[in-house]
């Protein structure tokens, strides 16, 4: 018995070791976060790419998950939340919903792929944004913070009720905005 | 498993959890391993108790149901009281065939009921069951907690829009009004136990409750307007508009047979157990208790829940779709933001005295 | 093995569990498929028309409202939490970034989107 759990052992930490000297555990958390990321490319080129404009809405939905997944892997687990609750829960909704509401005889070809020129067209336009952004990212000073930033929201509140205030209250003056403007729309369309 | 949570837990489930932790490091010597090990039997205890849950409740809400209406309720299967029904239900369940509609959309249509069981089955990992017992106890908890359970609509929306009926269209369609209408007064009236505990994190929310009182004495606004809501969202009656059978068939799952009609049915069971854990944990204190070990006491506060629940099923008429969509928004939300203004006074008004 | 990863892995299994439901139901069932068992149920009247009708723009509205609440939500919980060591500004202006939505309510209210027609 104490034979069976010393080869247990050995091998466990054995293996661990192994790990260790491989750097395994940071390659893990590199894994995390490009699988996650592959997914939402993945995701976002099924937006694109997938015929039936229903099942692209909810690509995009994936997409947004998978971001709010991003976000959850490097412990940003506020942001995580807040991506999950607005997009994936209200936006990708709104989203489905509207596309449900366009009047058209069939949803299976409803994502129709245009002509080469448009293609061509966004190959480079698409290639002109990678490149921007591979700029951006090459060429800001970004710095990681020493350690996690541990329990987030009430620094967030913090900074938001003290000196972010006015910024605070124009959120709210803008939300009363879009949901007077949504109403008015939306009611138009519903008289007409 | 986090040490300050093993520190912490003084409950007869944390202590068990403690046991087969050490058991584990004695088996592999290695706190990584252990630690995931802990982790795969918190899950398995987690669908454990949602699968058994599902059959014990689809028995009990029939036997809840002929008590309230003067019957017996099942009595062939299994003895006089037709304990082995929930068995037969299941295996007739599995042999049934499984129809699939003309013209649907056969990707999305399969997609939906395995997609609602996942944000059902997640907001699990946040529930303290037990002093240092859950599988998440994350600061965030209660605003995660309610991200995710908001995923649950879209899985309705697309497996009624799939179906290709119109039955099932205008089901997915009440479930996309009737959940988001209900959400809003939901998250509102979990703001005034947020303010009362200073925290996010569920656990921090039942210790709260231990130090100050049950927050349901200093919470009633919120608990009637969160039990309302909770209802609502678990499409129960008198809010069970997405079903509708007297309207519109079964709604979402009209066209939808054996298991993966079984799978919606399991999420149904399953969300009336998860509110009524949060019931308890927010406004009736958790595992707080005298002489019983919490987590008894935490199982009768939550079946308790859950009879309640059930009560309002058979006691209620089913109500109209335009007279709760505006009770939602018109007297449950007003009222819940009013209860954070209230909330918001008091407390100030304390500390200022 | 963070609070995180124990949420993936759950993520995991919540996903593959419907799959390991539906397998021996598969293999259970009978599989008779006839033309009338799978064209959409009506009660047994024979379907008319198209299923995707233009349905009512009531519902879109009441999503519409739901994601204003939903957006002040995020605003409103991080205050909550540190609500105990903000102090008197902070409650004004929480009541009157409440008070700037409960307008929008009133709003919603008044021009009968929050109604059912």
């Amino acid at each position: 018995m104490n034979e069976a759990l010393g080869y247990v052992h050995g091998l466990v930490g054995w293996a661990f070791s192994l790990a260790e000297a491989y750097d395994v555990p940071s390659l893990i958390g590199a894994g995390v976060f490009f699988l996650f990321a592959g997914l939402a490319l993945l995701f976002a080129c099924g937006v694109v790419f997938l015929r039936n404009v229903v099942h692209s809405a909810l690509s995009l939905t994936a997409t947004f998950i998978c971001v709010a997944c991003l976000y959850l892997s490097i412990d940003a687990d506020f942001m995580g939340a807040v991506q999950i609750l607005v997009y994936g829960g209200a936006v990708a909704v709104l989203i489905v919903m509207a596309i449900m509401l366009t009047r058209r005889d069939d949803m299976a070809h409803s994502n129709p792929s245009r002509g080469l020129w448009q293609h061509a067209g966004a190959a480079v336009v698409s290639g002109l944004f990678l490149l921007g952004m591979a700029a951006v990212a090459v060429l800001s000073p970004f710095q990681s913070a020493p350690q996690p930033l541990g329990d987030a929201a009430p620094g967030l509140a913090d900074l938001m009720l003290s000196h972010y205030v006015l910024p605070f209250e124009v959120a709210a003056v803008l939300l009363l905005i879009a949901m007077i403007g949504a109403i008015l729309l939306a009611k138009g369309a519903e008289e007409s | 498993m986090d040490i300050l949570n093993m520190m912490m837990g003084q409950g007869v489930v944390s202590t068990l959890a403690d046991q087969l932790h050490n058991l584990f490091m004695l088996l592999f010597d290695n706190a990584v391993v252990a630690g995931f090990l802990m982790k795969c039997v918190g899950i398995g205890a987690i669908l454990g108790i949602i699968s058994v849950a599902a059959i014990v409740f689809t028995y009990g809400e029939r036997k809840v149901c002929a008590f309230m209406q003067v019957r017996i309720g099942p009595n062939r299967v299994g003895g006089r009281f037709g304990l082995l029904q929930p068995i037969a239900d299941m295996l007739k369940l599995m042999s049934k065939e499984d129809i699939i509609p003309q013209g649907c959309d056969r990707v999305v249509w399969a997609l939906g009921p395995m997609l609602l069981f996942v944000p059902t089955a997640l907001i699990y990992a946040f529930f303290p069951f037990d002093n240092g017992v859950a599988l998440a106890d994350v600061n965030v908890g209660i605003f995660l907690m309610l991200a995710i359970s908001s995923q649950a609509v879209l899985p309705f929306l697309i497996s009624g829009y799939a179906s290709n009926s119109k039955y099932a269209f205008i089901g997915g369609m009440r479930t996309v009004a009737q959940m988001l209408s209900y959400e809003a007064p939901m998250v509102f009236s979990l703001l005034g136990v947020v303010m009362l505990s200073g925290s996010m994190r569920m656990s921090d929310i039942v210790n709260a409750q231990s130090e100050q009182l049950w927050f349901i004495l200093m919470q009633p606004i919120a608990f009637v307007v969160f039990v309302i809501s909770a209802t609502a969202e678990t499409n129960r009656v008198p809010f069970d508009l997405v079903e509708g059978e007297a309207e519109i068939v079964a709604g979402p799952f009209a066209e939808y047979s054996g298991m993966r009609w079984a799978l919606f049915f399991l999420a149904e069971y399953a969300n009336l157990l998860s509110v009524s854990i949060l019931t308890t944990v927010f406004f009736l204190g958790g595992w707080n208790g005298p002489f019983l070990p919490g987590v008894v006491w935490f199982g009768l506060k939550v079946l308790a829940m859950v009879f309640v629940f059930m009560w309002f099923r058979w006691t209620f008429p089913r109500t109209r779709i335009d007279q709760m969509l505006a009770f939602s928004w018109k007297i449950l939300l007003p009222l819940a933001l009013v209860n954070v203004l209230f909330t918001g006074v008091g407390i100030y008004a304390r500390q200022w005295m | 093995m963070g609070e995180y990863g124990g949420l993936g892995l759950f993520f995991l299994v919540a996903l593959i569990f419907p799959v390991s439901a539906l397998i021996p139901a598969f293999l259970l069932q009978p599989r008779q498929p006839t033309k009338e068992k799978r064209i959409p149920y009506e009660c047994g009247v024979d379907t008319v028309g198209k299923t995707y009708v233009q349905y009512r723009v009531g519902y879109f509205l009441y999503a519409l409202v739901f994601i204003v609440f939903d957006v002040e939500t995020v605003f409103l919980y991080p205050w909550a939490v540190r609500f105990g060591h903000l102090g008197l500004f902070a409650l004004i202006e929480m009541f009157i970034f409440i008070a700037i939505l409960a307008v929008g309510l009133g709003y919603a209210w008044k021009k009968g989107a929050l109604s059912w027609k």
